[in-house]
């Protein structure tokens, strides 16, 4: 098995079980023991999913994806050491953003959902392969890609969000707002373009959305 | 079976340490009957008692024991231990071997290890294992993981043996398997051939009282440190002074101790692995205490193995480590605390002495003990210097026909050489028994696997001390006790090492009476050790993917014994995550791939020819491609060794056979353009001589060779003076003016490589410039010769020639790499310029030749090759070899083996014997019928698969691709073609592709079982 079989829903999977980081070590590039280059595989979703959590309000520094040897122990153990400091200073996952449990919840499950459609985009869209690790992060910090994730990703993992709360009661647009740490103009521009197609309804007696 | 036939075999190997376990396990597994003899009371030699192994500082006795465990498992190999060689009669192909076996005052049919004697004994002794630093008693086993483990009577010392008091043992015993009245039993066993690999022992230092050793306490030598260093060792691995017991924070290692000397008593070569095992100490050492001051006093620094040099860059820049080249000696030993003074000079401050905690001494290698004996009851040679004296062209050869020679009695050898020497023995053997092969074989045979699939999950979790290594540190007994609490648990319990042989059959009872159907072994790594774990529950009749192993001790015990409470959490963690793990296992079988028996060779170089030819004679067809229009590769410019081989004549004889052999087909001119298939079944696409050919082969060895790297420094190429040392040799043998009528010539070494681009050491350059020095002082003994280098590499046995070079005149001038000499043309000749080490200023040199040492660098070719068969290269652009200790002629493909310079730059000697190695070690796969592929490999619930393609896409091995169902196009894997990695899984949007034995469902379990309701936990 090679770092590259790490996947996304792992991540979340953490996430979701209330991991405080998510750490991957894999092989140094160029030093693959299979001919496969995984490492690199796994590099671009790191980057996929530091970005998503960054849309979500989980600081992308929770998950941190490191080369280690075999050989290096003691790499290994500064690398760990770090990160464990890092995340001390952050604080517990959602406390430390200032998210309330459900709704960090929520937002999580939300992203597990998603995996299925990352996958999809990363195969349509992001199946590439670059030299050097700079180059992904120059990639990912780039203006095709915010653009890719504005106009595919942005918009599915809110309205997944939105309905995973109405799934619970329904809910005016403040208090969807107010619960997934997002402005309300945002969401009310969601919530009319899900309405459209028919994802959520407006309750008219209830002056809410809710499910269809 | 009758006696007759137990004690009829194919080959006798002498001496049980890694060399003799290599030879018997790759002879074993390719037909052939083996009997495996050592004179210890265990299989192991030298290696088990190491602590680690450069330059990859894994722990030594864990990649050694699982080797042993598999000779013990082989129906083909009959272990004789505590046993000697009496005499040889016959000749090869019908050798008559009369062994003795010394009594062990216990019968090995009816000890069970169980170490109750050990207990009842009141006899106190020095372990020697322990190298005397701890004691044990007149009765024990040799150490832990002993194969095999039995007791053994020390006759000097036990009280009944001595003076007839004292039977307490043989009361103790409930096996009554204590015999203080054994004699010594003679056998005589009929071998074919013979391997001989028996070792050497550490040079002893206190036969002279060199540097205090013996005298003064705190003065160890490298291999007493080493048991110093070690978990099992006298302290548990902590390192202790012996006089205080208290830990030194000021440790000098002293090098060359017992090496590189003429005067009595010393040897007079350099024992080739005392610099990196040196390193290794430092660097282990300072894991250890990272405060600790080091200080390493030594001659030349002899990196010039793969990886050694970014080694020692290792060992140099950690904190507080000191390199100082001078020669010492020490003191005093001073009385109140035991400390010990060195005396040393460098070049910078003069004399001074300095007072250390703790002085270790790097000895260095002698020849095996009572060697002459060995030899004389043989009837082999030896050399001047005691080592076995073998054939010239072919190393593995001794003198007397059928008997052939492995590991460091060739002269002194690391690890992976004596690993690399046994395959080559077998392959030798094999060449001379070939008609015979599977005549003497005998399968190994497990009973039939139960089906548990319907049964209720009864997981067994069986947690191991590793000695000290991990009950020092996590508190076992409440780890076992949490274990037995945790879900579908039936049982839990205990094991000392469970790796030893006694201990791996209670796993296996285990399984059987209590009904286990998972097994969790909280332990080591699997990256060692679970091949043999897997072999247990196989021989309980239990699917081997049912077991899982927690790594409490890499993950854990190792990394936190400063927080011994928080470690048993974090071991009660682990277990966790396993035994969730467990619950969603699923039995696999792997495949069973037939084999082609016909075996490809690239490359048609000395190393690719002595491939050829060696798997040729073993009785299969090979197809040796080449890319240029004739064979000989570099040799073509090799004329002779240091050592007064005549290279072209042998190269000559050497084409010719290959050419002439019936089943060898040479293709030259040739290059591949499409490899596909797997181990047993390769598809090779050749383009020769405009041709394009197709050949199926059961294994590949690529032997692609290096090439002389082209210097752009020192005016070479602008003045055609400056010649390379190929060059020389070249115009050497043609007789040139130039060269006869010089008076002046100037080596630089180093050319190329030693640097930032190219951070290796060439290992060649150092004697190819004393040999070319040699020859050129035959010619003309008053020729002025210079040979500016770094560090003089001429290791293992070639110091000789470097110290006769000396006493011919030829001058040696050190220059630092920072500092390089400067050439300038001057008139028809140069003037050198090059800082004088010892004056401080600059030296001016004349010469009428300059000769540049330059690096050996791999060839173009080598990086399409491993293209092709899905091999890697190391940073350098060398071959990556599977494992560096113990596989070192396999890669991580399974079927493909490498030799010769492709692998790193070596010797004319050292390619023929990686030949025959990587020979040796193909045969394995080829006399087989049959393969074996794992069952870890992918697969796809077709009713999930949306035909999107994206596995396809991921997978670089061509494993997955689209057949027609019913339902539309879905995706396959071609089980083996899939290595397991998993890639695909990652990518499949809807889980339909899974990699069995890592399924999202599996790694779940492990991941909600490592964070566990969370809000319990705040």
């Amino acid at each position: 098995m090679c770092t590259g079989r790490v996947d996304l829903a792992f991540i979340a999977r953490a996430f979701a079980k209330g991991a405080d980081g998510v750490f991957i070590g894999g092989c140094w590039p160029g030093e693959c023991h299979y001919v496969t280059e995984g490492n690199l595989d796994v590099l671009k979703n790191v980057h996929i999913a530091k970005k998503v959590l960054e849309q979500i309000g989980i600081n992308p520094d929770r998950l941190r994806l490191e080369w280690i040897s075999a050989s290096e122990g003691m790499r290994y153990a500064e690398v760990m050491n770090d990160f464990g400091k890092r995340l001390k200073e952050l604080g517990p996952l959602g406390k430390g953003e200032g998210i309330e449990e459900h709704s960090l919840k929520i937002r999580l499950e939300a992203v597990t959902k998603l995996v299925p459609y990352l996958k999809l985009v990363e195969r349509e869209r992001l199946r590439m392969r670059f030299d050097t690790e700079d180059a992904y992060s120059e990639f990912f910090a780039g203006p095709e890609v915010k653009k890719l994730f504005d106009d595919l990703v942005v918009n599915k993992l809110m309205v997944s969000q939105i309905t995973l709360l109405l799934r619970e009661k329904p809910l005016s647009t403040g208090e969807i707002a107010e619960s997934l740490g997002l402005n309300a103009s945002e969401v009310s521009r969601h919530l009319k373009s899900s309405t459209m197609h028919g994802l959520i309804r407006f309750d008219e007696g209830l002056k809410r959305y809710a499910l269809p | 079976m009758n006696t007759a036939e137990r004690n009829i075999g194919d080959v006798l190997i002498v001496g049980g340490g890694i060399s003799g376990i290599q030879a018997s396990l790759d002879l074993a597994n390719s037909g052939f009957r083996v009997f495996l003899v050592d004179k210890s009371p265990a299989l192991g030699g030298k290696m088990s008692q190491l602590d680690k192994t450069f330059p990859t500082n894994d722990c030594s006795m864990c990649i050694e024991s699982p080797k042993f465990i598999e000779c013990a498992r082989n129906p083909n190999i009959e272990i004789i231990t505590y046993t000697e060689v009496e005499r040889v009669d016959g000749e090869a192909g019908d050798f008559k071997v009369t062994l003795t076996k010394k009594p062990r005052y216990i019968s090995e049919e009816k000890c069970t290890g169980c170490n109750i004697c050990v207990d009842y004994c009141p006899v106190k002794i020095k372990d020697p294992f322990n190298q005397n630093l701890s004691e044990n008693k007149a009765v024990h086993i040799y150490f832990s993981q002993a194969v095999p483990l039995v007791t053994y009577v020390d006759p000097e010392t036990c009280l009944y043996l001595k003076e007839g008091k004292c039977q307490i043992c043989v009361g103790a015993c409930k096996t009554n398997a204590i015999d203080l009245h054994q004699k010594p039993e003679t056998m005589v066993v009929e071998v074919g051939a013979i391997i001989l690999s028996p070792g050497y022992e550490t040079f002893n230092p206190k036969l002279r009282g060199d540097f205090g050793y013996g005298q003064m306490k705190n003065v160890v030598t490298s291999l007493d440190f080493e048991r110093i260093l070690c978990a099992t060792g006298p302290y548990e691995g902590e390192i202790l002074r012996p006089s205080d017991g208290k830990h030194p924070h000021k440790i000098a290692w002293i090098q060359c101790v017992g090496s590189r000397q003429v005067n009595e008593g010393g040897n007079n070569y350099c024992s080739a692995v005392c610099c990196a095992y040196s390193q290794k100490q430092v660097i282990l050492a300072k894991d250890h205490d990272a405060d600790l001051k080091a200080t390493i006093f030594h001659n030349d620094v002899r990196a010039y193995g793969k990886d050694f040099e970014r080694f020692h860059q290792r060992a140099e820049r950690l904190s507080d480590v000191r390199f100082i080249r001078s020669y010492v000696t020490v003191g005093r030993e001073i009385e109140s605390t035991n400390n010990v003074t060195i005396r040393y000079s460098t070049f910078e401050d003069g004399v001074k002495e300095e007072e250390f905690d703790m002085v270790v001494l790097s000895v260095g290698l002698n020849p095996p003990k009572d060697v002459e004996q060995l030899a004389q009851r043989i009837g082999i040679e030896l050399t001047d210097q005691k080592f076995c004296k073998n054939n010239p062209y072919n190393p593995i050869e001794t003198s007397r026909k059928g008997i052939f020679v492995s590991g460091a009695f060739q002269g002194p050898l690391d690890i992976p050489e004596s690993v690399v020497t046994a395959s080559g023995a077998g392959a030798l053997c094999g060449q001379l028994l070939s008609y015979r092969r599977h005549r003497l074989e005998r399968e190994r045979v497990y009973p039939p696997e139960k089906d548990v699939s319907q049964e209720e999950l009864k997981i067994g979790v069986v947690v191991c001390y590793c000695g000290a290594n991990i009950g020092r540190v996590v508190n076992i007994p409440e780890v076992i006790e949490y274990a037995a609490t945790l879900p579908n648990v039936a049982w839990a319990g205990e094991n000392l090492f469970a790796c030893s042989t006694e201990n791996a059959k209670q796993i296996s009872d285990a399984i059987v009476e209590k009904g286990l159907n998972r097994v969790v072994l909280a332990a080591c790594t699997p990256r060692t050790h679970e091949p043999l774990f897997r072999d247990t529950c196989r021989e309980a009749g239990l699917n081997q993917y049912y077991f899982e192993f927690a790594n409490i001790r890499e993950h854990c015990s190792w990394v936190h014994s400063r927080e011994k409470e928080a470690a048993t959490e974090k071991a009660k963690e682990i277990v966790r995550m396993s035994v969730a793990r467990a619950a969603h296992l699923e039995p696999l079988q792997e495949f069973q791939l037939p084999v082609d028996h016909t075996g490809l060779v690239v490359g048609g170089g000395v190393a690719g020819m002595t491939v050829a030819l060696n798997m040729a004679e073993q009785g299969f067809e090979v197809y040796l491609i080449e890319k240029d229009d004739d064979l000989g590769g570099m040799a073509r410019r090799l004329h002779y060794t240091l050592e007064g081989m005549d290279v072209q004549s042998y190269l000559k004889d050497l084409v010719k056979k290959v050419y002439r052999h019936p089943q060898v087909h040479v293709w030259t001119d040739a290059t591949i353009t499409d490899v596909s298939g797997y181990v047993g079944n390769f598809v090779t696409k050749v383009v020769s001589q405009g041709r394009v050919r197709e050949v199926k082969h059961g294994v590949a060895v690529i032997a692609t060779g290096a090439q002389e790297y082209k210097p752009t420094e020192y005016l070479y190429g602008e003045n055609e003076n400056v010649l390379t040392q190929l060059e020389l040799e070249g115009e050497i043998v043609a007789g040139a003016d130039r060269v006869k009528n010089a008076q002046s010539v100037v080596m630089i070494q180093c050319v190329g490589c030693r640097q930032a681009d190219r951070n290796y050491c060439s290992r060649v350059c150092c004697s190819q410039a004393i040999k070319n020095a040699h020859k050129l002082k035959e010619m003309n003994p008053e020729m002025e010769i210079q040979v500016l280098f770094r560090d003089m590499r001429t290791y293992g046995l070639k110091e000789t020639y470097y110290r006769q070079a000396s006493e011919k005149n030829v001058k040696f001038i050190r220059y630092e790499a920072d500092t390089k000499p400067v050439v300038a043309a001057n008139g028809n000749g140069f003037t050198v310029t090059v800082p004088d080490p010892v004056l401080g200023q600059m030296m001016e040199l004349e010469a009428d030749l300059v000769v540049l040492a330059a690096a050996v660098i791999p060839a173009p070719s080598s990086a399409d090759a491993g293209k092709f068969f899905k091999v890697s290269n190391n940073p350098d652009g060398f071959f990556q070899e599977a494992h560096v200790k113990l596989r070192p002629v396999d890669f991580a493909a399974d079927g493909v083996f490498l030799a010769g310079t492709a692998h790193y730059p070596k010797h004319l000697t050292e390619t023929i014997s990686q030949a025959f190695g990587a020979a040796g070690r193909a045969v394995g796969i080829l006399s087989k019928e049959t393969v074996t592929a794992s069952g870890a490999v992918c697969d796809v619930t077709e009713s999930d698969c949306v035909s999107c393609g994206a596995c396809i896409t991921a997978c670089k091995y061509g494993a997955i691709s689209f057949h027609d169902t019913p339902k539309g196009k879905k995706a396959r894997v071609e089980p083996i073609l899939c290595k397991g990695d998993g890639l695909c899984n990652a990518k499949c949007p809807t889980g339909a592709i899974y990699l069995k034995h890592y399924t999202d469902d599996e790694i779940f379990a492990q991941i909600d079982a490592a964070l566990p309701d969370r809000k319990a936990a705040d």
